[in-house]
């Protein structure tokens, strides 16, 4: 079992790795110089030289690529060339804002597919079970932005329950944080939910036709309580392995969603700094959103581990 | 000598395919009854109907009533038969491979057992399961273990284990040895009726291997196309055949044979549902006349006889 965590951190801090190069790599290839974007086209060439090296950018590049990493590992993700000011603080305040969109998010869509998708599963030929499979269907198609609007117009606009917009930290007042986060989240959580769903179903179907559960029925275990009991664990791990990939989803969905409700999160600075082409604050978000879905990969290994037995040992 | 199972016309169907007809079937207490055939000749459907596990969209008619138990069971609800199975009837399957919870330690899973029924305080449980253990010869350390650290013999042995924890008045055992190698089946059948004799439960044993049922049996039925067509004493049965079908199936199965080429049956077991009006083994039987059109009588009583229009043996019956 430790070998096997070993190996999965392993894993991680290698990917890690590759991804940091290829994303500064990325960020190196595209055209524009950007002490040139920072100073604007009618700025003379010495300016330019002399903002080049005072930003380092006229280095080699490996130097470039290692003076930013050793940036990162410190916590200092360098100073904007555009606004001139630190990084750092700004996406740490913008990434608390996402996550909790993202959290929020997942818990909505796992407190609907586990219920939802164990019901289908369990009733797959009875009425109410196929209607729960048509509704979760027509959720899937819906994109999150589209949700997002449709609820405003209802919820914001026409109910005027919620604020259609906006966001305030839970630290300032819990009350209006909750209530401006219900909408965007709703709009991530239905469709990753709905999503989710449809998997969980076929997770519990494959669970449902099990030996295991009929030794547990023969036991005198009801059916209900078969699945509960031998079912469920065992149906979480390709649930598990989905909910890894959808966390990756739900990350960029924030980034569209958050434009929708206006809400100053990760993907709303992401937006920013592309248009404003302040190329190390898009290369440092980035970093942050890979670093972010590769934890998610490396806790989704460490779970399997710890749901099925039968990958304890190394591979 | 009281039953402990009485089955009466139970017949079991799939939409409109009849799988399993008319079966009457009886086990003594503490009796070990043998049931063969081959393949898809009802005899695990008829095990699976006494238990109430039948797969979806297959249904069970007929009357199945369980000594101690006053309740029909054909048609009995989820919550009444939860209750009777696991604790008066026990079923060791098949496949041990798949039959065991991957994540779920063995000591949890034959605990579990004891705890359904509440046949021990939940403090006594675990001592329970580590006892249930050691009669099937597992150590007290597989308690730890996880089924894909055991080998199918010893899955096998935890599945037994489990099903005899509550000292059930009848253990099925559906071709319990089947998917073992030769090498631990032996010791396996031997638990199992060491398992049923120490606790005076009766055994219905499924199988297609009747040198299994010689060691392991006292009395078989043998089935064909859904329908029971011989039974009686072990040694009677298979000294003496009477049905045409089981004839064939005991020279198919006779290894002392001077002849280089195996016997067989000739023909294949039909498809369910295929089966030809009258006697079932008509189309396969080379003793068949216009008169097999029609059913056979059951000649003989309930404990022994057959189903033939023109058994064997009556030169020197």
């Amino acid at each position: 079992m430790i070998l096997r965590l070993i190996e999965r951190t392993g894993v991680f801090l290698v990917s890690l790795a590759v991804s940091s190069v290829l994303v500064f790599a990325f960020m190196a290839v595209l055209p524009g110089d950007p002490a040139r974007v920072a100073l604007g086209v009618n700025a003379s060439d010495q300016a330019v030289a002399e903002l080049r090296q005072q930003f380092g950018l006229d280095r080699p590049l490996p130097t470039q690529y290692f003076d930013w990493l050793g940036g990162l590992l410190h916590g200092d993700l360098g100073t904007s060339y555009v606004s001139k000011v630190a990084i750092g603080p700004q996406v740490f305040d913008r990434l608390q804002v996402t996550l909790w969109l993202v959290v929020a998010g997942m818990i909505i869509a796992l407190v609907i597919a586990v219920p939802a998708g164990t019901v289908m599963a369990a009733r797959h030929r009875k009425v109410s079970g196929l209607a729960l499979s048509a509704v979760s269907q027509v959720g899937v198609a819906v994109p999150a932005f589209l949700a997002g609007i449709l609820l405003i117009v209802v919820f914001a606009v026409k109910l005027g329950w919620l604020p259609a917009n906006g966001w305030t930290p839970p630290a300032q007042d819990p009350g209006m944080f909750l209530k401006q986060l219900i909408l965007p989240a709703l709009s991530l959580g239905l469709v990753q939910g709905a999503v989710l769903t449809r998997y969980v179903r076929s997770a519990v179907l494959d669970v449902l036709r099990e030996d295991y559960l009929r030794t547990a029925r023969a036991k005198g275990l009801r059916p209900f309580q078969a699945l509960w009991r031998h079912g469920l664990r065992n149906a979480a791990v390709p649930v598990v392995t989905v909910l890894g990939l959808q966390l990756a989803t739900l990350l960029i969905g924030a980034v569209v969603v958050e434009r929708v409700f206006v809400i100053p999160g990760l993907g709303s600075l992401l937006l920013d700094g592309v248009s404003n082409r302040d190329l190390l604050l898009v290369q440092d978000v980035v970093m942050v959103l890979v670093l972010a879905v590769l934890l998610v990969n490396f806790i989704v290994d460490v779970l399997y581990v710890a749901l099925d037995p039968r990958l304890r040992t190394a591979s | 000598m009281s039953n402990v199972l009485t089955v009466r016309g139970l017949s079991v169907k799939v939409r409109d395919t009849e799988l399993v007809s008319d079966v009457d079937l009886t086990v003594g207490a503490g009796e070990r009854v043998g049931l063969i055939g081959e393949s898809g000749s009802g005899k695990s459907l008829t095990a699976l109907s006494v238990i109430g596990l039948l797969p979806e969209d297959v249904y069970a008619a007929g009357s199945v009533r369980l000594d101690g138990v006053d309740h029909e069971l054909i048609g009995a609800d989820e919550r009444r038969m939860s209750q009777v199975r696991g604790r008066d009837i026990a079923m060791v399957f098949q496949e041990p491979m798949t039959a065991l919870n991957p994540t779920m330690r063995i000591g949890d899973q034959v605990a579990e057992a004891v705890l359904i029924h509440k046949t021990k305080p939940k403090s006594a449980a675990r001592a329970a399961a580590a006892e249930l253990l050691d009669r099937v010869q597992l150590p007290t350390d597989t308690l730890r273990a996880y089924p894909h650290q055991l080998s199918g013999g010893q899955r096998q042995r935890v599945v037994l284990a489990l099903a005899l924890a509550n000292d059930p008045s009848l253990l099925i055992c559906d071709e319990p040895t089947t998917a073992l190698d030769v090498t631990v089946q032996a010791l396996v059948l031997d638990l199992i009726v060491r398992g049923v004799m120490d606790r005076s439960s009766a055994l219905l044993f499924i199988t297609h291997d009747l040198a299994v049922v010689a060691t392991v049996c006292e009395r078989v039925l043998v089935m064909y196309g859904g329908r029971v067509v011989e039974s009686g004493p072990v040694t009677d049965v298979f000294t003496r055949p009477r049905h045409r079908y089981t004839e064939g199936l005991l020279a198919a199965s006779d290894l002392d044979t001077t002849s280089r080429r195996l016997t067989t049956i000739p023909g294949n077991v039909p498809p369910a549902g295929r089966f030809p009006s009258g006697c079932v083994f008509r189309t396969r039987c080379a003793y068949a006349t216009a008169l097999c059109e029609e059913s056979p009588p059951w000649s003989g009583d309930e404990a022994q006889g057959f189903a033939c229009h023109h058994p064997a043996g009556v030169a020197d019956a």
